[in-house]
């Protein structure tokens, strides 16, 4: 009698890769006392650009080598992650809270709440996001939570727009006229009928953002333009390496790697999450 | 006489651009009565629905005419107390199964949502109730539809869950909009049965929307003919099967294949027919002037 279909469950590699190597990455900030073999700042010109361990000259205990200073690369690394996963998390969720909500009450309400988002939007995305960010820090000031607000403040029309969209496409399905009759109110048929199904797309998006905020981090680490210079982030080190590239690649091909494998793990994750929290997909 | 359950009065409406997709439409269903509304496509049929219900595309206007449910003229409530109103007195029967339940959420909430949220019931006699209405639409394993998504339901079976989570709030009045058009056929005739089932069963009333006049005939005791949004015919559904007393509707009748002569009815609603109506409502509209003193309905 119940015509049930059932799909069979499907394993998800990419979604347990990606999110592999972001909690190791995660765990090992977090700790990054406990976990980093060297003290991230302490320079030992007798140590200075020690290649990584399978090169001969490798010194033992400093498994990623050292940069010019005689820093040891993976310690650094690991704390730089700090700073990666600070701005990653908390400019996310700020971009992704402010942007989704608008997009919400536009989408779902239209009328004249979508023309003032969508109009705000729109002059909002006149700007070159670079060059606003540059601006923002530059009027802001270097610092962490500079470089936080920045780019929360670019990028929540990212969230806007995306699940304006869905709620908008959501809102005419006859499952929320029917809690509509059913005597839901506007605000209720919002939150319980049409987030959860905009849901999946905020946290693809959601991780997605993440790694793009380890991006314009590691960007504006790069030009100089974040936190000061002494605490290790990506991005320093990426500057730091292209000068010595010619004596010791390892400098900078270590923190690049670092930055691509995080960044697209934070993508991966976000269409696994997002493929595995929809039931239609799943 | 009692009060009706719906007494629809001199509805009109319009589009943005002034064109009307209701004409004065006036219709009246009887508490546990069931009043068919049959018209091609395009007719107006889901408008007066909606109307009914509150849900009309916010493009639709209403401009002239009153809706009263069950004595209460829902054009004197403010746009919450009408919302309560239909929320405890009626209930949709919609046409597409697979879009009128929630994707992302389990049919058992959904279910339960408005008898818990909206009619303040405590959730053991919820579960309780729509246990008991799953068993009625013969839904074996309520345990596990309960906990399933939508999507791994067939759609008879979510056609089912639609019809037993309709009746479980004891509404007195249902609007069902071609509940059988998305089903494929051999389906269509169990919940047809199962409708007419539960409908004698709690006395509800229905306004039952379909292009079917074999449905009509199996179903409901009223008939209203709708043609480009102006009721064409009322009638009991007997007497109008026996004696239909617009050309338009004996050319739909005419055009219903019959079972003993399948292809020899095929025919197209008559040429003529459609003209006279066309030109019948086009002198209608040149005269109508919406009667403002009816309320309003939003
Ligand atoms: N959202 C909308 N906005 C504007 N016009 C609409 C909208 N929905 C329907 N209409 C128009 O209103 C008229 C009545 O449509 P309605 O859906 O009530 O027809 P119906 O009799 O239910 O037809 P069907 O049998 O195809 O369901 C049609 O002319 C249609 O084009
Ligand atoms: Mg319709």
């Amino acid at each position: 009698m119940v015509e049930a279909r059932q799909l069979p469950r499907r394993a998800n590699p990419r979604l347990w890769l990606a999110g592999g190597w972001l909690l190791a990455v995660l765990m090992a900030a977090i700790f990054a006392p406990l976990v980093a073999p060297h003290d991230p700042l302490a320079q030992d010109l007798m140590l200075e650009r020690l290649p990584p361990f399978w090169v001969t000259g490798a010194e033992p205990g400093y498994w990623l080598g050292t940069d010019s200073l005689g820093r040891d690369l993976l310690s650094r690394l690991i704390y730089g992650g700090r700073i990666a996963f600070a701005v990653a998390f908390a400019a996310a969720i700020a971009a992704c809270l402010t942007g989704s909500a608008l997009g919400l009450v536009a989408g779902y309400f239209g009328g004249w709440a979508d023309r003032i988002v969508s109009r705000i939007v729109d002059i909002w995305m006149a700007f070159p996001p670079v060059l606003f960010a540059i601006l923002l820090v530059a009027v802001l000031g270097t610092g962490l939570s500079s470089v936080i607000i920045a780019i929360a403040v670019i990028d929540w029309t990212r969230f806007c727009r995306v699940v304006r969209a869905e709620a908008m496409s959501q809102a005419r399905m006859d499952y929320v006229e029917n809690a509509r009759i059913a005597g839901f109110s506007r605000i209720d048929v919002m939150l319980r009928e049409v987030l959860p199904n905009v849901l999946p797309t905020i946290v693809a998006l959601l991780s997605l953002e993440m790694g793009i905020a380890v991006i314009v981090e590691a960007i504006l680490s790069f030009v100089n333009l974040s936190i000061s210079t002494d605490d290790p982030t990506w991005g320093g080190m990426i500057a730091e390496g292209r000068l010595s590239i010619h004596q010791a690649w390892w400098v900078l091909v270590f923190p690049l790697i670092m930055l691509i494998l995080t960044v697209l793990s934070f993508s991966q994750f976000g269409e696994g999450l997002k493929s595995r929290f929809d039931p239609v997909l799943r | 006489m009692s009060t009706p359950c719906l007494e629809i009065e001199s509805l009109s409406a319009t589009l943005a651009n002034g064109v009307r997709v209701l004409r004065s439409v006036s219709l009246t269903v009887e508490p546990g009565e069931v009043r068919a509304l049959v018209g091609e496509s395009g007719a107006g049929k889901s408008m007066i629905g909606k109307a009914v219900l509150g849900v009309l595309p916010p493009s639709i206007r209403v401009v002239e005419g009153r809706i009263t449910l069950e004595g209460t003229d829902l054009g004197n409530l403010s746009p919450r107390a009408s919302r309560a109103l239909i929320g405890a007195r009626t209930a949709l029967i919609p046409q597409d199964p697979l879009t009128a339940l929630n994707p992302s959420r389990r049919i058992g909430p959904q279910m339960t949502d408005r008898l818990v949220r909206i009619l303040g019931w405590d959730s053991a006699k919820a579960d309780r109730r729509i246990r008991k209405l799953l068993d009625d639409v013969r839904i074996r394993e309520p345990d596990r539809v309960l906990r399933c998504y939508p999507h791994e339901l067939s759609g008879g079976m979510r056609q089912r869950v639609l019809i037993a989570a309709a009746f479980a709030a004891e509404p007195r009045l249902i609007v069902a909009d071609e509940p059988t058009t998305a089903l494929d056929v051999t389906v269509q005739k169990q919940i047809l049965r199962l409708i007419a089932e539960l409908q004698r069963e709690h006395g509800t009333a229905i306004l039952f929307v379909t292009h079917d006049l074999g449905v009509v005939a199996k179903i409901s005791q009223k008939v209203t003919v709708l043609y480009a949004g102006k009721v064409v015919e009322q009638a009991d559904t007997a007497a109008l099967f026996a004696a239909p007393q617009h050309a338009y509707t004996r050319a739909l009748m005419a055009a219903t294949p019959r079972y003993t002569d399948p292809m020899a009815s095929l025919r197209p609603v008559d040429e003529a027919v459609l003209a006279g109506l066309s030109a019948e409502i086009a002198t209608a509209d040149r005269n109508w002037k919406p009667n403002t003193k009816g309320s309003g309905h939003d």
